[in-house]
C-alpha cells in the first residue's frame, strides 16, 4: 500500500451516471488486477474505495458510479485537481488460475476491474470470454474496449434494450466451455453466478469499509478458511472459500 | 528524558501519543507503513477470552466529521493473541504495548486479564468496560459505578501490571464511575469510548448498520471527549488517558491541558494511516508555538 497525492488527468462521463477518472502519480503499489484504491474527497470523513480499471506507467484509471455525496464530488473533479489516495489495496485476482479459456463476468460497476484482468490474461495468450451486464442500454460501457483486447464479448441488459435480454447468468450457457471464471458485481449477481458456474473461479466483493487497509475490521466476512477482511484478504475470494450470509 | 516524554502509571513514554484500540489492529498493518517504535505505545485490538467474529455487516457508517462502527469486538481470542499476535508484534515493536481487554462477565474479564498480565511485552492492561456494540457485556459494566468497581477490584487482585479502566461517555455523570474505579484500585482511567449513535439509509428506509446502533467517533466527538476528560481528571488522582476525535498535535495539547497524562488517537488512523506519525512529528512545533517547554509541565 502507498499513500500519495494523485492528479486528475481526465474525468469523463462514459455512461448514465458512470464516470472514468484517470489519475497520474506513482502506481507502483498496484500489483494485481482486482485491487482497489481508497480516495479521500472533500467533505467526506471516510475514503471511497474504488476498484482499479487499468494500471499504466504513470498512473491508473478508475470507473465509478455516482451513488452519493463522495462520488458526486468526484464526478465534478477537473483536470489538474488533486486527490489523496491509498493505492494497491486488497489481494486482486489470481491470474495463474485461469486455464486456457477463462470467463470474466461483470455487472454494472463490477465491470471495471475485469478490464485490467482481461488485459493481463490476453497478454498471456489466453482465450478470454467476457459477459458484462447492465440494467439498460444507457448504462452500458466498455464493450468496445474488451473487444479491442481480443476478447469474445457478450452484453446483457435486464430490460433488453441492448444485447441479450436478461442477466449475466442467462448468457452463461451461451458462452460454451470455459476453464475458470472471475466475477465482480452486486452480491445477488455473484450468488446467481456461484449457483450457475460449472468450474472453479473467484468472486470480488464489495463492502462498506472503514479504513480499506485492514485496521478497523469493519468489512470482515466468514469464509471456509476463517474470517477474512474484504479489504485485506479480499476483495477477491475463491469459490471454494465462500460462505454466503443469510 | 525528552520534552515530549510523559509517565503513564510508572512507565516512561517517549511521547503521549497512543493509537487507540480497534483502530490499529495488533500493530503490524501499520508497521508496514512506518516504524511504529516512534509511538508512545499503542493499545491493541479489544481482546476477549474466546475468539469473536463480531456483528453482521454493514458495520461501518459515515456522518459529518466522523463515523459509526458496530464491529463488536472481532478478535482471535486471548490464547491466539498470546501464541500468534504478540510474537509477530515483538518483531516490529520493541516497546511495551497496552493490552485492551473486554468481557461478558467479571470472571471472563479476570481470566483474560490474567492471561495477558503474564506477557512480558504487555505494559498496561486497558480494561474496556465501555464497548457499546456487544450485548450483555462491555458497556453494561461501565455505566454502573458498582459494576465498574467490581470488575476493577477483581482484575486488580488477579494481576500485577497497571490497570487502566476505559470508560463510556454514555452515562449521565462520569465522575462517580471514575471515582468508584479509583477507589477499587485502578491505576488509571481512559476515556472516552465511542458515543452511541445511528444512521438511517433514506433509499432503503432502514438503519445503515445491521446492528442498528453503533459507536460514534472522529472529530465530531472531540469537544464531548475533552469535557469528560476535564471532569474526570479533576475528580481523580490517578492518571487519565484522554481520547475521542483527536486528529492533530493541537488536539493532543488540548487534551493534556484538560488533564490527560497521555492521549489516544482512534478514528484518525483509519482515514490517514500516518496520523500518529504526523502528530508526533508536529508536536514540537505546536509546543513552540504555544510556549510549552515540556509536556510534563503542561499543566
Amino acid at each position: 500500500m502507498k499513500q500519495g497525492i494523485y492528479t486528475v488527468s481526465e474525468n469523463l462521463k462514459i455512461a448514465d451516471g458512470v464516470y472514468r477518472m484517470t489519475l497520474s502519480g506513482d502506481p507502483s503499489a498496484i500489483t494485481a488486477a482486482g485491487q482497489f484504491v481508497n480516495l479521500l474527497t472533500d467533505g467526506c470523513y471516510l475514503r471511497r474505495p474504488i476498484s482499479v480499471c487499468e494500471v499504466g506507467k504513470d498512473g491508473f484509471t478508475i470507473i465509478y458510479k455516482v451513488v452519493g455525496k463522495g462520488t458526486e464530488k468526484m464526478s465534478r473533479a477537473k483536470k489538474g485537481d488533486e486527490f489523496d489516495v491509498l493505492t494497491g489495496l486488497g489481494n486482486g485476482y489470481d491470474v495463474a488460475a485461469s486455464g486456457k479459456s477463462p470467463l470474466l463476468i461483470g455487472g454494472g460497476v463490477g465491470v471495471p476491474p475485469l478490464y485490467e484482468l482481461a488485459k493481463r490474461l490476453t497478454a498471456q495468450g489466453k482465450r478470454v470470454s467476457v459477459i458484462i451486464g447492465f440494467n439498460k442500454k444507457s448504462e452500458v460501457f466498455y464493450e468496445k474496449e474488451f473487444l479491442s483486447l481480443g476478447c469474445k464479448v457478450f452484453v446483457a441488459t435486464a430490460d433488453g434494450s441492448y444485447g441479450e435480454k436478461g442477466f449475466v447468468t442467462d448468457v452463461m450457457k451461451k458462452v460454451g466451455t470455459y476453464t475458470y471464471f472471475y466475477a465482480c458485481g452486486p452480491e445477488p449477481m455473484l450468488k446467481a453466478v456461484y449457483k450457475k458456474s460449472e468450474t472453479d473461479g473467484e468472486f470480488s466483493f464489495e463492502r462498506r469499509m472503514g479504513c480499506g487497509f485492514g485496521a478497523c475490521m469493519g468489512c470482515s466476512c466468514k469464509t471456509v478458511t476463517g474470517n477474512k477482511r474484504i479489504c485485506k484478504e479480499g476483495p477477491v475470494i475463491k469459490k471454494g472459500d465462500i460462505i454466503w450470509e443469510d | 528524558m525528552g520534552r515530549l516524554s510523559v509517565d503513564l502509571c510508572g512507565i516512561e513514554l517517549d511521547n503521549p501519543v497512543i493509537p487507540a484500540s480497534g483502530t490499529f489492529g495488533y500493530g503490524y498493518e501499520f508497521a508496514d507503513l512506518y516504524d511504529i517504535n516512534i509511538l508512545g505505545t499503542f493499545s491493541f485490538k479489544g481482546t476477549t477470552k474466546e475468539p469473536r467474529f463480531g456483528n453482521p455487516t454493514p458495520r461501518i457508517a459515515e456522518c459529518a466529521s466522523g463515523m459509526l462502527n458496530s464491529v463488536g469486538l472481532q478478535n482471535p481470542g486471548a490464547e491466539k493473541v498470546v501464541s500468534e499476535e504478540l510474537p509477530r508484534l515483538k518483531k516490529v515493536f520493541g516497546k511495551k504495548v497496552m493490552a485492551n481487554v473486554s468481557g461478558f462477565s467479571v470472571e471472563e474479564y479476570v481470566e483474560t486479564c490474567r492471561i495477558l498480565d503474564g506477557q512480558e511485552q504487555v505494559g498496561w492492561i486497558e480494561v474496556n468496560v465501555s464497548c457499546p456494540n456487544v450485548h450483555g457485556g462491555g458497556m453494561s459494566f461501565g455505566t454502573d459505578a458498582r459494576a465498574a468497581a467490581e470488575v476493577t477490584a477483581k482484575v486488580k487482585a488477579a494481576t500485577e501490571k497497571p490497570i487502566i479502566i476505559k470508560l463510556s461517555p454514555n452515562v449521565t455523570d462520569i465522575v462517580p464511575i471514575a471515582r468508584a474505579c479509583e477507589d477499587a484500585g485502578a491505576d488509571g482511567i481512559s476515556l472516552i469510548n465511542t458515543l452511541l449513535g445511528m444512521r438511517i439509509d433514506l433509499k432503503t428506509r432502514k438503519p445503515v448498520l445491521k446492528n442498528v446502533t453503533g459507536g460514534l467517533s472522529g472529530p465530531a466527538v472531540f469537544p464531548v471527549a475533552l469535557r469528560m476528560v476535564y471532569q474526570t481528571a479533576k475528580a481523580v488522582k490517578i492518571p487519565v488517558v484522554g481520547m475521542g476525535g483527536v486528529a492533530s498535535a493541537e488536539d493532543v495539547l488540548e487534551m493534556m491541558l484538560a488533564g490527560a497524562t497521555a492521549v489516544e488517537v482512534g478514528a484518525a488512523n483509519l482515514v490517514n494511516p500516518y496520523a500518529c506519525r504526523d502528530i508526533i512529528r508536529d508536536l514540537p512545533a505546536a509546543m513552540d508555538k504555544y510556549g510549552i517547554k515540556t509536556l510534563k509541565e503542561i499543566r
